[in-house]
């Protein structure tokens, strides 16, 4: 057995540029696959967090009525005692911040240009509205008692043509179903960094919007935000709300986000089929390549009594090498690469995939469950694609070998 | 006693339509302890009957006899195993491993048979010292004379102490005086161990080395004398 590695090693250093590049296409498509895998991880890590962040909270308490595309503003459709219920939910261990907010449809208008925005009422003191405070990148962030002053996100600023201080004008539906208008001062613009959401959202203090709305002290939903990710499973069963209320998590609420990474991974499962598929050619070639070029050293092997087990061994043993140097050489280009764009990310701008909080930059990220997975599968590629030429080596008829030219 | 017994054997290559008998009928037998040079212009099917000898290929028709066995009726893994305990080989060209050095070369067949470190180091010493190459133990191929390499893979085929060696053609790449010196050794070895020397060749220097000459033709025994 020894003496096989020995060979085997030797014969890889008997040619040693091609040795080196069939180890390096193995090396260079799981670099490739480590490096893809943790930009989607991160992209689909970065937009979930964010969706969960900026938009849907990792868990929200409305009406049992109340329907979300509609951001109805019926009373019977609100949660009417939104401070109460958000302490209690507050109280909790696992809770990180629970707020009451309010959702209503409205229309933006300023000289000649208009939008729809989503106006959204914020207790700009909770935590929860902290993303939106370290976005501001011009003017000021909203106090509780602003009573003419809203927030807009860079986009919209920039449809309306609008800079910090000038006047805007707010249509927006209320609860008894009429259209209330007033003008605004916008006080800050902000970014999130994520178009689909900066370019509809605007800002009111809560009891600014819950006034102009005609809601009094209703909200459309307590927004909750946990201390992981992880505890919304185990978090749910701990809440008990009224009956006419109910529990949505972000897996609910962002249903479009969790089909997509479904249909992403798969997409992406291709990928990495393409990628193995380059890599385990390239070896499968290097060793028919190298079985030609040895057919009369295998005949030797053969006619001194060496079985072709043994033989199907030494190639093997070559083929083990490339994979054990080609997966080194990738885990070290993966990992480095994916470290360059861990920290430096890479912009994609505005994908244009609207309702997706997908940020505009991506920085990659790299779990061990990955790295372990697609190393592995790399491995075990590359050993599949040696087991071709080295069946080929074994069944060599000595005579065959011996007689071939050289 | 009898090593080698072949009766009525025939070969027939096929190659598309084309059919070439190769041998075309041979009966020989061979005793422990001959040292036989089998010879005949190119193409008398030399090299072929030397392969049904050495259990490489298998015979058209007809049986092959080694050590009292029946070797046309193994499988490939069985003619291996026979080839690794009883018969030893030498090449026209120098078979040697390139990446293996001459002590590694030697070494194989002890390798395959299992022998344990200590057995191995001293019958490749041994072997190296009866042809000569001591001081060469650590040179690989590339680094030895055609001469030398052809002493090395006499040093191979006598490792795993067979009881016969199979030589095809084997001072046909070397000079006068390396040629000569690779037949003294061949024989020195099977005057000292007794090992059977089956040779093919159609250089006279060599043939007067032979004790015994199986002359082929057209894949027939032609003549068959003894000195
Ligand atoms: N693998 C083969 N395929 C087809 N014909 C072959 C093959 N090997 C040998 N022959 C033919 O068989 C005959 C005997 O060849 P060989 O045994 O090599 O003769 P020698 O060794 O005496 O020169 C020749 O006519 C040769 O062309
Ligand atoms: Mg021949």
């Amino acid at each position: 057995m020894m003496q096989i590695l020995k060979m085997a090693f030797r014969d890889l250093g008997r040619n040693r540029r091609r040795s080196f590049f069939s180890a390096l296409a193995v090396g260079g498509g799981l670099a490739l696959l480590i490096l893809m895998s943790s930009v989607v991880a991160g992209e689909m890590g970065s937009a979930i967090e964010s969706a969960i962040n900026l938009q849907t909270g990792h868990i929200q308490i409305r009406a049992a009525t109340y329907d979300e595309n509609k951001s109805s503003l019926k009373w019977e459709d609100l949660v009417s005692n939104p401070d109460e219920v958000a302490n209690k939910i507050a109280a909790l261990d696992q809770v990180e911040t629970a707020t009451p907010r309010l959702y209503a449809s409205g229309f933006l208008s300023s000289g000649t240009q208009s939008a729809g925005a989503r106006i959204t009422g914020i207790d700009p003191l909770s935590p929860a509205s902290d993303p939106y405070r370290e976005g501001v990148i011009s003017g000021d962030y909203l106090n509780p008692d602003d009573r003419d002053a809203l927030l807009i996100g860079k986009p919209m600023a920039d449809k309306l043509n609008l800079e910090v201080g000038d006047s805007v004008s707010l249509s927006l539906n209320t609860a008894d179903g009429n259209v209330q208008d007033q003008t605004f001062i916008v006080k800050g613009i902000y970014t999130t960094h994520t178009y689909s959401f900066d370019s509809a959202t605007v800002f009111l203090p809560l009891a600014k919007a819950q006034a102009m709305t005609r809601t009094e002290n209703h909200a459309s939903t307590i927004f909750v935000l946990l201390k992981d990710t992880t505890l919304t499973d185990s978090v749910v069963p701990a809440l008990s709300v009224s009956s006419n209320l109910e529990i949505k998590t972000w897996k609910d609420l962002n249903v479009l986000f969790v089909e997509y990474e479904t249909f992403a991974q798969s997409y992406i499962a291709i990928f990495y089929m393409i990628i193995l598929a380059i890599s385990a050619s390239v070896i499968i070639n290097t060793l028919i390549m190298s079985v030609y070029e040895r057919t009369r050293e295998i005949g030797v092997l053969s006619a001194i009594g060496m079985r072709g087990g043994r033989i199907m061994m030494l190639f093997l043993a070559e083929s083990s090498m490339l994979a054990v140097g080609g997966v080194m050489m990738g885990l070290i280009i993966g990992v480095l690469a994916t470290l360059y764009f861990n920290i430096n990310g890479f912009y994609i701008g505005d994908m244009g995939l609207s309702g997706m909080t997908i940020a505009d930059t991506i920085y990659a990220k790299l779990t061990m469950e990955n790295l372990v997975n697609l190393t592995i599968m790399t491995f075990v590629v590359t050993l599949l694609a040696g087991l071709y030429p080295a069946v080929m080596a074994s069944r060599m008829q000595p005579v065959e070998a011996l007689r071939a030219e050289k | 006693m009898e090593v080698v017994k072949i009766e009525n054997v025939t070969r027939v290559y096929q190659i598309g339509k084309l059919e070439t008998q190769a041998l075309r009928g041979v009966n020989l037998s061979i005793e422990s302890g001959e040292f036989t040079a089998l010879v005949g212009p190119s193409g008398s099917g030399k090299t072929t009957l030397l392969q049904m000898i050495g259990c490489l290929d298998q015979p058209t028709s007809g049986r092959v006899i080694i050590g009292g066995k029946d070797v046309t009726k193994l499988n490939r893994n069985q003619r291996a195993d026979m080839r690794r305990g009883t018969i030893g080989f030498i090449f026209q060209f120098f078979a040697l491993i390139p990446t293996l050095t001459a002590y590694e070369n030697v070494e194989m067949p002890l390798l395959l048979n299992g022998h344990s470190p200590k057995e191995r180091q001293e019958r490749v010493m041994e072997l190296l010292k009866a042809v000569d190459l001591t001081d060469r133990a650590n040179n690989r191929p590339d680094q030895l004379s055609g001469g030398q390499q052809q002493r090395v893979a006499i040093a191979r085929a006598l490792a795993s102490k067979p009881t016969l060696i199979l030589a095809d053609e084997p001072t046909a790449n070397l000079d006068t005086t390396n040629g000569k010196q690779v037949m003294d050794i061949m024989k020195k070895l099977n005057k000292e161990t007794g090992v059977t020397f089956v040779f093919a060749t159609h250089d006279p220097r060599v043939i007067s080395y032979a004790s015994r000459v199986v002359t082929l033709q057209d894949g027939l025994i032609e003549k068959d004398s003894s000195s």
